[in-house]
């Protein structure tokens, strides 16, 4: 299968299989009026299996969205064609408005003008708690 | 300005301070009649309670300050739609100081951000309910001099029971004490307060459907009720509701000197006849939680209470 080359945008290499599809959409990827292509289960030396997404447009994204997601994928920024930039990704210690919390009983599910905010409570398990309720993000 | 939604928002200095200053308005009361004079504290009620609203108009008037409150949710503005930040935000105009409770988890947190005066979380669901652990603790200090080395049994509701995870996180802070968690298998302690509070600091713990196995081995015994609240389905709370029952007969085996709590109201999981034994302590508990919320309002609001 063939995906051609971008000349001025950005490629979400490495994500892992299967977390493409939630990057995508916590991305706001579909919202864009610009080519995106998902590429899925691609053969990988170091992964076996990954994806990869490809925006064919030099629009910022949000790394740490990338970050919460899947902290080993890599993000390269293409300039005419060129590989110009690598971004190195971290978990964010603050999510903020990413997710929702999914606690009928916590306060963001009726007072609709709060920030949705989590933090990071456990970086080995990638463990991240709702600040104001403390339930954990799915 | 400091506000109070979690128990771990205090150090362990921070509650010596005020176990010390609780102690001492129980011996000098007259010392502390004033020290509140022309302060206000609002009680914010977005759900029921007795003891606890009670419990901290008691404390603001005997240290002689004043409380203005809302009869209740349905008569305030959060019935037309007021958010919790706007509530807290025009009260703060009013009180020098805020209690909250609120049936929403985080609510506290949300008031603290917004208030312009110190918020003390009075509960907010199933989440925090720090002054509750305030009066615990300071039972326990009084009853058995000391924090560490105790094995503390907690029964009941060890699922959705606030007053549980807040107790077991603020002992955990202590040396060698040993934790006998006794439940139902629905309502066993979440793998969460087990792995990052119990596992993670090392705690001994042991997990047993069995209370009479167990009543033996403790110093204290920590009783809840199964909070029909805390359920969607009424099926699950009456099947639950009768799991553990305190009685003399199960008090038999107890040890002489143990200390029976419970953070209340009870509905029938302490049987009334074990009321006038010694070892029961949830009255005194009621009690203390005022001079714990005394000393809190004094520290918050106050300086230190010295």
């Amino acid at each position: 299968m063939n995906i051609d080359s971008i000349r001025n945008g950005v490629v979400i290499d490495h994500i892992s299989a299967g977390c493409g599809m939630r990057l995508y959409h916590l991305l706001g990827l579909e919202t864009l009026d610009v080519s995106v292509a998902i590429i899925k289960n691609v053969s990988s030396r170091k992964l076996g299996k990954k994806d990869i997404i490809k925006i064919d447009a030099p629009i910022p994204v949000n790394l740490d969205v990338i970050g919460f997601v899947d902290p080993m994928a890599t993000v390269n920024i293409i300039r005419d064609g060129k590989l110009i930039e690598k971004k190195s990704i971290e978990m964010p210690e603050l999510l903020r408005n990413v997710i929702r919390c999914n606690n009928p009983r916590c306060i963001t599910t009726t007072e609709q003008e709060l920030p949705h905010l989590f933090r990071l409570t456990d970086r080995d398990r990638k463990i991240y708690r709702c600040v104001y309720c403390e339930t954990k993000a799915q | 300005m400091k506000s109070i939604i979690d128990i771990l928002d205090l150090s362990t200095d921070e509650i010596e301070e005020l176990i010390a200053v609780a102690e001492d308005i129980i011996q000098n009361p007259r010392a502390y009649a004033h020290r509140m004079e022309g302060k206000k504290l609002a009680t914010l009620f977005f759900e029921p309670s007795t003891r606890t609203r009670m419990s901290f108009e008691a404390a603001m008037y005997e240290l002689g300050g004043n409380v203005i409150s809302m009869a209740s949710a349905a008569s305030s503005s959060a019935a037309k739609g007021e958010s919790v930040a706007d509530t807290v935000k025009t009260v703060s105009c009013y009180a020098d100081i805020i209690a909250m409770r609120h049936p929403k988890e985080g609510a506290a947190l949300v008031a603290a951000n917004s208030a312009s005066v110190p918020v003390i979380n009075a509960g907010d669901g199933g989440h925090c309910h720090p002054t509750q652990t305030l009066a615990d603790l300071f039972t326990i200090r009084r009853e058995k001099g000391r924090f560490s080395g105790l094995t503390v049994g907690v029964c009941g509701d060890l699922k959705f029971g606030r007053t549980v995870h807040s107790l077991i996180n603020a002992l955990s802070r202590y040396p060698d004490v040993h934790f006998v968690l006794i439940s139902p298998e629905e309502l066993k302690v979440p793998s969460y307060v087990k792995r990052d509070v119990l596992a993670k600091k090392g705690i001994p713990y042991e997990q047993t459907t069995n209370l009479e196995g167990v009543i033996g081995d403790l110093d204290i015994l920590y009783m809840t009720r199964v909070q029909r609240e805390r359920f969607f389905n009424e099926e699950d709370y009456l099947r639950l509701r009768d799991s553990y029952i305190l009685t003399p007969e199960k008090l038999k085996g107890a040890k002489a000197d143990l200390s029976v709590m419970h953070p209340l109201p009870r509905v029938n999981e302490i049987s009334v006849a074990i009321d006038d034994d010694p070892r029961a302590c949830y009255f005194k508990q009621v009690k203390n939680g005022k001079y714990m919320r005394m000393a809190l309002i004094l520290k918050l609001i106050g300086g230190d209470g010295q």
